[in-house]
């Protein structure tokens, strides 16, 4: 019985790992990409890009982060709270996201404030 | 020997190690704040002038309405009205005046001495802003422009409280040494308040307006000049003025992860 479950779990394990793998790894080349072109100062394709990562794989914190990052350069400010906080939601001790989420706060929160006027 | 080859070979695999996997980017970034009203109807911007009151070290009307014209001038592309600068007050004054000659508004004790010392006698003259007909009559005399106006209150102030100043100190061994020492200190300084006031000069309505407070404290024993410190506090309000009208960037650093 004991030996059963051992080898249903392995089937599954052995499925699953290959498949997120390589969820991961297509994710990886987007976000990549998309970092060589917002070195560049292209935003818009970046964003594209870091989109297309978490559509792949949404379990991706970083891809997250760096959306979060490319709608607020685009002004899509609504858009990049929920990225971020979709990223910190992912990996809540990453001090990177953090401080990108704090800094963004700031003027997100000021830029609110001022609407609400 | 074959130590020395292992710890080469060693960093070397750990730098190389470390440049593969680099999953971090930092990278300057230009976040864009929305101007907070559309002034593309507007050709040009008239700064008219304030209702100041408090400090009589400087003139702030004539101050803010010279200022917030030439960052107009320099930050966003209306052309900006060359006009004389309005006395709200004497305006408001006059308008008294004439409604009750016997009735002087607000008695003032040296002729020097500024009309409104206070918030309390500022609130007295807010209700100018809501003058519409007013606001339009200036707006035809300009060409329809958009009115920058508002109140202006630069006061003194004096403040105690804990101040930390570097102190050098020489350590046993002869160094010289820097430690911050905090001290209780009386202080003195200014409160700039202004509000500004966006008005449609088409229809004299208010498009929005916007209050700040800033203060400035230095030790008692300064003597900084009160100009200078009106300089420095509207600095610090400028980037939102200007908000206001025209989309202003911040510039920062974010992280990039792989």
């Amino acid at each position: 019985m004991r030996l059963r479950l051992w080898l249903v779990a392995a089937l599954v394990l052995g499925t699953a790992l290959p498949a997120y793998a390589d969820r991961r790894s297509d994710a990886k080349a987007h976000v990549d990409f998309g970092i060589v072109v917002a070195q560049k100062g292209l935003w818009k394709a970046a964003t594209t890009q870091w989109q297309k990562a978490v559509e792949i794989d949404p379990t991706y914190g970083a891809a997250w982060n760096n959306l979060g990052i490319g709608h607020e350069q685009l002004g899509n400010f609504a858009d990049a709270r929920k990225a971020y906080d979709k990223a910190l939601e992912l990996e809540p001790n990453n001090n990177f996201i953090r401080n990108n989420y704090d800094q963004f706060r700031e003027i997100y929160d000021r830029q609110n404030r001022r609407r609400d006027r | 020997m074959i130590a020395r080859t292992v710890v080469a070979i060693g960093s070397l695999s750990v730098a190389l190690a470390s440049a593969g996997c680099l999953n971090f980017y930092e990278i300057a970034v230009e976040t864009p704040i929305q101007a907070k009203i559309d002034v593309t109807g507007f050709q040009r911007v008239l700064v008219a002038g304030f209702l100041t009151g408090g400090s009589r070290n400087i003139d702030p009307n004539t101050e803010t309405a010279r200022l917030l014209r030439s960052q107009l001038r320099t930050k966003q592309d209306m052309r900006v009205i060359d006009a004389d600068v309005i006395s709200l007050v004497d305006e408001i004054d006059k308008r008294r005046a004439a409604t009750s000659p016997t009735t002087p508004s607000i008695t003032v004790a040296g002729t020097d001495d500024p009309k409104i010392k206070n918030e309390a006698d500022l609130k007295t003259y807010e209700d100018i802003f809501n003058d519409a007909e007013y606001w339009k009559k200036i707006g035809a005399e300009y060409q329809s422009p958009l009115i920058v106006t508002g109140s202006v209150m630069f006061t003194e102030i004096s403040k105690s409280g804990m101040v930390s100043r570097p102190q050098t100190f020489i350590d046993p061994q002869g160094v010289t040494r820097y430690q911050e020492v905090r001290s209780y200190s009386d202080l003195k300084g200014y409160a700039l308040t202004p509000k500004f006031v966006f008005i449609d000069g088409r229809t004299g309505a208010v498009l929005y307006s916007e209050s700040f407070h800033e203060e400035s404290l230095y030790p008692a024993g300064n003597n900084t000049p009160a100009l200078s410190s009106y300089f420095e506090l509207m600095d610090k309000l400028l980037p939102s003025f200007l908000n206001t009208l025209s989309t202003q960037k911040i510039r920062g650093s974010r992280i990039l992860l792989k």
